[in-house]
């Protein structure tokens, strides 16, 4: 912002266009004794406000003082101050040499200009007046005036290190098409005064810098890209029927997230190793006995059509609590509450918060989101279950899917879900399903001929992929950084691919 | 899964064809199979690094990689696996003892006549074994196999189970005789067997099977006699496998002798051992079981969404190694050999069906499911919904912390006394950080601030989220003796800050929630009440009322709390129970 002063210089300017038709800013600071600086502040303020000035730009080699040029630019140089020193007898030349600062010098250059001559051990002065021509030279060149002295001193100056060279911008204005020599003061901001007087309309406004960012007063609050992608994947099943199933239950017994899914107790994924066991409280307080003891019986001696997994089953085993390792656990709950109170086709889904023990790295997390899909009806086929992993993928943009057969201990047939990766230029998994065995549904008292469809995921997988980061800390936890949530503050997926377009 | 090593060219020799490694892959990703990796050694040559289903107990060696794959491209028909009679039946038995009963009660054995070793074969034999301890066995802890070079020992062999002080032997590849206390010691440090050391250490009896001469083949689950080692040179192969479980040692030994029975003079043949039990009972090993499972076709068709004849299913499932007969015109019968464990129900069969026809081929002719529901929201998910929304726009940012705690995070640095919480204590977890599930997300979001230290001031954070706590009501814990309880929180951290900012943020939130303010604690609605909590600044601290009952609180960080999350900054936080804020307000129930 120009202040008062600021002003002055830019009328200075318009009134010596006028007269002169062209200004040069580094000359017209010479001649007007203001700093080059300030010329220049008032030219560049001038050329905001349109036409009023045209400028151009001329790069100059120029010269300026260096410090030793400046100190004798203000106190004289050594010969003059020598002079200046001397009383009008003089001074003997050891007195001189002991105490005056660069004797030698001094006492050269000041014989040599006949301004000092000796007398026996004297010196005295020849003159009774000087004029210190370095001081002026020095003083000009440091005022911008550098035209005033020859050549072949500044070479000599340059040499004694008292001036360097130095290049140089300067502007030459001259009048623009809209010249004026009244620039009226510019207002800052439009206010309510200006437009209920009215007098907004003979202003001119100080013009907007288009080119600089805009200032948030207050940081706004955000949502969390991870929950951000979870209401996507809910808005997904919502838009397909899904009904989502009360997932808020993180301890859950062994019986319901393994028994009841017909995993057998020996089986690796109910080691310690793999899931966490709740010492307290470590016991489950209450099972379906009726329904337990079908489960039972099924996992040892068979039914159903099975012949199950013949081992002495254990109620201890399944009667420990643990930190459910996926929500597969609540499907069970949710198709047993169906069959209970009478069947009928049902979709769920769930995403929430399942728990694996592993041991923390990059992409492995201790608690992940699991988004998974159930579809309970009666004679459904796995190309139905492949038709419904095809529509919730394409609302998430991926159209390309395969299926590999696959092992899972309570689906069969089971199949993985890859998709191809464009990037990587190969088939990658994005997902696991299957259709639940009858020995986890028809103890449960859903009917025969019903069939159960599933798909699962993790949600942070998706996510990591989507926000193009590695380390999955980064994204979840109290580690996350900050600035991902920050830059973030929208989350899109692609879900208008047009269905049906497989290529 | 499994991950079987299978040199390539082996395997390719087996299948009669070289394969690259995109023909290979396709091969597997077809059959269900995954190369996970490809090791190029300059003396071993190329190894595929094979995924297996876990219940293929049949593919978890190259011999029955090969043969399955063989059988699958029709280049090979099923063998068909045969019990010999035994030679000399009286050598041929194992004799249990009673005192068995208290470590290791089951044992079965098989012998396998005429072999031929090569390197490879041996390699293969071991790494079977191997594979078969750690997966189906659980690390020996259920079977535990040893095999022996059968002219090197004399039957009947002795099942026995006796003090440590009591056995005495040459271990497998040393030269002294170790008493098995001492022997055990041993063990305990050393890195491949260490992990089976506890599985009898403590037992009063250890498990030992010798020899009519007294010589010791094995004690199971830990090491074998060096006496009867297998050589490249052993040509008769005595298999026992020792157990805890009868019908998985029945597995094991099945596929042991039937993956490797292909390298006898006569292929496919095993001569069996006689087990006699101390009750008498009398059982003859290996079963080589051929099962008879009936699959259902118009289940197998409606499973796989296909029409297909009796016919063309039964010739599917053949090149599934499940050799088939279709039986009129709605029945297959299988015949489910000895390899095929897997197979439990028809729904097994129907899924081999689905494999041999092809994933790719269904996929073609995929459809939606008929199935028309009407979708609908959890309510309290609904609920916590739009209240994250609330907060946002409050300019609160949402943090996504763990529900797993250090006890130190939960506890001591909050100031609380974890005696008096009512927290879900986690048995096993494999770092502090999974000690304990939280009770309170405070912890989570004062960390979040910690780990931020970088962003300018105000931090204002929140987090919508659940919270469990140990409960003996069987309804609300839905049985398991825990519930969730699903909690607000919210923390604004800066140079300067009142308890006033988070109270604005709680009067927006009971004002989007329709609770008026009740001012003087008696009536309907909100109010403050002072209240200590430990891990609040004393005097400023308040329970947050609805209607006379507490819902959470509301206060100014306690200093030390902040410095032990390592901050420097005031804080206001609040925490509210939003289940218990709707429920009180009949809302979200």
């Amino acid at each position: 912002n120009m202040g008062a002063e600021g002003m002055d210089v830019q009328q200075q300017i318009l009134h010596a266009l006028e007269k002169n038709g062209v200004v040069i800013s580094n000359e017209f600071a010479v001649s007007e004794k203001e700093t080059h600086q300030k010329v220049v502040g008032a030219i560049k303020s001038l050329e905001s406000l349109g036409n009023v000035i045209n400028v151009k730009q001329i790069a100059l080699k120029t010269w300026e003082c260096t410090d030793e040029g400046n100190n004798l630019a203000t106190s004289g140089s050594h010969e003059a101050r020598l002079f200046n020193s001397l009383p009008p007898e003089g001074r003997s030349l050891t007195d001189i040499k002991a105490s005056f600062p660069n004797s030698n010098f001094a006492l050269g250059a000041a014989m040599k200009n006949k301004w000092l001559k000796k007398e026996g051990e004297k010196v005295i002065p020849a003159v009774s007046a000087i004029e210190d021509e370095v001081q002026i030279h020095l003083k000009a060149i440091a005022a911008g005036g550098e035209n005033s002295v020859p050549d072949k001193i500044k070479a000599e100056y340059k040499k004694r290190k008292l001036i360097k060279e130095v290049d140089m911008t300067v502007f030459e204005v001259s009048k623009g098409s809209a010249f004026t020599t009244s620039v009226m003061k510019q207002e800052a901001e439009l206010t309510k005064e200006m437009i209920e007087s009215g007098q907004w309309k003979g202003k001119t406004f100080k013009p907007f810098n288009f080119k600089s960012k805009g200032r948030i007063e207050q940081r706004s609050g955000y949502l969390h890209p991870l929950m951000q992608l979870r209401s996507e994947f809910r808005q997904i099943f919502l838009e397909m029927g899904f009904t989502e199933m009360p997932t808020n239950n993180y301890v859950e017994s062994a019986f319901w997230n393994f028994d009841a899914l017909f995993q057998p107790q020996q089986h690796p994924a109910r080691d310690a190793h793999d899931t966490f066991y709740v010492a307290e409280p470590g016991k489950t307080i209450s099972v379906p006995e009726d329904y337990l003891q079908k489960v039972k019986k099924t996992h040892s001696s068979g039914g159903y059509g099975s012949i199950g997994y013949q081992y002495d089953w254990s109620r201890e085993e399944a009667h420990k609590n643990l930190l459910r390792t996926h929500t597969t656990a609540v499907s069970a709950r949710m198709l047993y509450k169906l069959a209970q109170e009478g069947f009928q086709p049902v979709k769920f889904f769930s995403i929430d918060r399942v728990f694996r023990n592993e041991t923390l790295d990059a992409t492995h997390l201790a608690e992940f989101n699991q988004i998974e899909g159930v579809v309970a009806d009666y004679s459904l086929s796995i190309k139905n279950l492949m038709g419904l992993i095809k529509g919730f993928f394409e609302k998430i943009g991926i159209t390309k899917l395969r299926f590999k057969p696959a092992y899972n201990p309570y689906t069969e047939p089971s199949m993985e879900i890859f998709s191809y990766h464009e990037g990587l230029k190969k088939w990658v998994e994005v997902g696991n399903s299957g259709m639940f065995r009858p020995e986890m549904l028809r103890p449960m008292g859903i009917p025969e001929k019903v069939t159960v469809a599933a798909w699962g995921l993790s949600l942070e997988r998706p996510a990591m992929i989507m926000y193009g980061i590695n380390n999955i800390r980064e994204l979840v936890g109290p580690r996350v950084k900050m600035e991902l949530i920050l830059d973030n503050p929208l989350c899109t997926i692609d879900k208008w691919t047009p269905t049906g377009n497989n290529s | 899964m499994p991950t079987v090593s299978v040199n390539r060219d082996v395997l390719f020799n087996a299948l009669g064809r070289f394969y690259s490694d995109d023909e290979f892959n396709e091969l597997c990703f077809q059959y269900g199979l995954e190369v996970d990796d490809v090791v190029d050694d300059p003396e071993k040559g190329i190894t595929y690094k094979i995924e297996v289903g876990a219940n293929r107990y049949d593919l978890l060696c190259c011999e029955g990689l090969a043969l399955a794959l063989s059988v699958y491209l029709g280049k090979k028909s099923l063998p068909n696996y045969q019990l010999m009679p035994a030679k000399e039946t009286e050598k041929y038995k194992l004799i249990v003892k009673p005192s068995t009963a208290q470590v290791r009660p089951y044992v079965v054995g098989a012998v396998l006549r005429n072999m031929k070793f090569t390197q490879a074969v041996y390699d293969s034999f071991i790494d079977l074994q191997d594979k078969l301890h750690q997966n189906l066995a659980r690390k020996r802890t259920l079977v535990a196999i040893g095999t022996h070079d059968l002219d090197t020992v004399s039957g009947p062999f002795i099942y026995d189970a006796k003090v440590p002080q009591d056995i005495s032997f040459v271990p497998l590849n040393q030269s002294q005789a170790i008493r098995a206390d001492k022997l055990l010691e041993m063990y305990s440090h050393d890195s491949h067997l260490k992990e089976y050391v506890p599985i009898i250490k403590d037992k009063p009896v250890y498990p030992v099977i010798t020899d009519q001469k007294g010589v010791v083949l094995s004690m199971p689950p830990i090491i074998n006699g060096n006496h009867s080692k297998i050589t490249l040179n052993t040509r008769n192969v005595f298999i026992e496998c020792t157990a805890t479980d009868r019908y998985k040692a029945q597995i094991v030994l099945d596929t042991l002798v039937c993956m490797f029975s292909g390298y006898c003079d006569q292929p496919y043949t095993v001569e069996p051992v006689q087990v006699e039990y101390p009750d008498g009972e009398r059982v003859q090993y290996p079963t080589l079981y051929y099962r008879q499972q009936e699959a259902s076709v118009s289940y197998c068709n409606m499973l796989t969404g296909v029409n297909e004849t009796a016919e063309s299913i039964a010739a599917m499932l053949t090149t599934m190694s499940l050799s088939a007969k279709p039986q009129g015109q709605d029945k297959v019968i299988v015949e489910v050999p000895p390899t095929r464990y897997d197979i439990l129900h028809e729904c097994d069969i129907a899924e081999d069906f689905a494999v041999a026809y092809g994933f790719d081929r269904l996929a073609a002719d995929m459809k939606m499911p008929p199935t028309n529901t009407i979708g609908q929201e959890f309510e309290l998910n609904y609920l916590s919904d739009k209240l994250r929304l609330l907060l946002s726009q409050n300019n609160y940012t949402e943090a996504a912390t763990f529900s797993l705690y250090s006890r130190i995070d939960m506890g001591e640095r909050m100031k609380v006394n974890l005696e008096n919480e009512s927290w879900v204590k986690v048995a096993n977890p494999k770092t502090t950080e999974c000690e304990a599930v939280r009770i309170s997300l405070l912890p989570g979001l004062l960390k979040t601030l910690s780990a931020n230290k970088h962003i300018s001031l105000p931090l204002k954070l929140f987090e919508v989220s659940d919270v469990v706590l140990r409960d003996t009501c069987p309804s609300a814990t839905r049985g398991t003796g825990a519930r969730n309880q699903r909690h607000i929180c919210a923390i604004n951290y800066n140079v300067k800050v009142g308890i006033e900012k988070v109270q604005g943020l709680l009067d927006n939130i009971m004002v989007a929630l329709k609770v008026p303010y009740a001012g003087d604690n008696n009536s309907q609605g909100y109010y403050l009440e002072e209240k200590e909590h430990p891990s609040y600044f004393p005097g400023f601290c308040g329970s947050v009322i609805i209607s006379g009952v507490p819902v959470g609180h509301i206060g100014l960080v306690h200093p030390e709390v902040i410095t032990n999350f390592n901050l420097n900054n005031p804080a206001a936080a609040l925490e509210i129970d939003m289940q218990k804020v709707l429920e009180l307000i009949n809302l979200g129930k």
